[in-house]
């Protein structure tokens, strides 16, 4: 699977990490709803080490499209907070 | 991918696939979208150019407030060798307050400084990748036209959308990062010119800012001790102890 890392580049991972992924993810969000920063910012950096410990970076000029996108690495929480409460990164 | 739908992944995909879901003809897409990403790098440079401006008044703010120190403690030793220990704790306690106020001053700028150079450097990453994104395009653009191997294309295509998307986010965020920070840097700016420096030198005159009331009362027990330091200082130079005597008699009058 392509994960993409927001404003930095794409990666290959194991299609066996889309599970450990995508519960990471989740439990981010709750974290974020719950605002419990400290929770996301250590839920958030298991999932960008687990993009660098599985995956492989793709060549630039590999054009495919992500399955997964992650947020910039280096997302505040204010920022995580207006990202899943409406407002987002691109205004809609 | 199956399976995939992790809620903070999901938003940001959505985002990006709405960006795209304006794609019609993908060249001029591709286009338009790299055109953007220009402008919204300028704004990004011009941000960036008012921090630096901001950084350089309040500079010189600080150099202005440094030498007010320095005229401050030449004041009070003046006003003490002749004997106006009263002029003398007037001119230390606006020396004081001067000093306070050009440590929060500089360590405004120091901050202001590491934020702009941040900024710098997000920005030269971002032009960077948008020139790669440039020839992208054109790679893209050409074989998009050839009409060869349309599906493999139509997958590049939407590669390089995403890609697109994904560039405008940065530069977005960079742009609102370097607004949010030309903001501040202004804010400080108006408060140094509209604010306390001008006021220092009308210090002792109806004053009623609480704050700086507060201030005077803390800075009372440094102007003391620094008043006692000079005073020793001139003791010891022998020459004007007669006037110092008369000062302090004056003083504790």
């Amino acid at each position: 699977m392509i994960v993409r890392v927001s404003g930095e580049g794409q990666y290959r991972l194991p299609d066996s990490d889309a599970e450990r992924l995508n519960e990471l993810d989740n439990r981010a969000v709750a974290a974020v709803e719950q605002g419990d920063e400290t929770g996301f910012k250590e839920l958030w950096n298991q999932m960008l080490e687990l993009v660098a410990s599985d995956g492989n970076e793709l060549p630039i000029e590999e054009l495919v499209e992500s399955d997964v996108i992650l947020p910039p690495r280096d997302i505040t929480f204010a920022e995580a907070q207006g990202e899943f409460t409406g407002e987002g990164l691109i205004p809609d | 991918m199956p399976g995939m739908g992790g809620r903070m992944s999901t938003v940001i995909k959505s985002k990006i696939s709405r960006l795209l879901d304006r794609a019609e003809d993908p060249g001029e897409t591709l286009d338009y979208g790299y055109q953007k990403q220009v402008e919204l790098l300028q704004n990004v440079k011009k941000g960036i150019a008012d921090v630096v401006t901001s950084k350089k008044r309040l500079q010189m703010q600080s150099s202005k407030l440094e030498q007010q120190v320095v005229k401050l403690d030449t004041q009070a030793r003046q006003a003490l060798s002749q004997g106006r220990e009263d002029l003398a704790r007037m001119a230390l306690e606006r020396k004081t307050l001067a000093q306070t106020e050009l440590q929060s001053l500089d360590g405004q700028i120091k901050e202001l400084e590491n934020q702009q150079e941040q900024l710098i450097a997000n920005e030269q990453k971002l032009r960077t990748k948008i020139e790669q994104f440039r020839t992208k395009k054109e790679v893209i653009k050409a074989q998009y036209s050839a009409a060869e191997a349309q599906v493999r294309i139509s997958e590049a295509a939407n590669g390089v959308g995403e890609q697109m998307a994904d560039l405008g986010l940065a530069i977005q965020r960079a742009e609102d990062k370097t607004e949010t920070m030309r903001a501040r840097a202004s804010a400080v700016e108006e408060l140094e010119q509209a604010g306390a420096f001008e006021d220092l030198t009308q210090l002792g005159g109806g004053q009623d800012d609480i704050d700086r009331q507060l201030a005077e009362l803390t800075s009372g027990a440094e102007v003391d001790s620094e008043l006692a330091k000079i005073k020793a200082e001139l003791g010891s130079g022998g020459g004007d102890a007669p006037a110092l005597e008369q000062g302090e008699k004056e003083g504790s009058a």
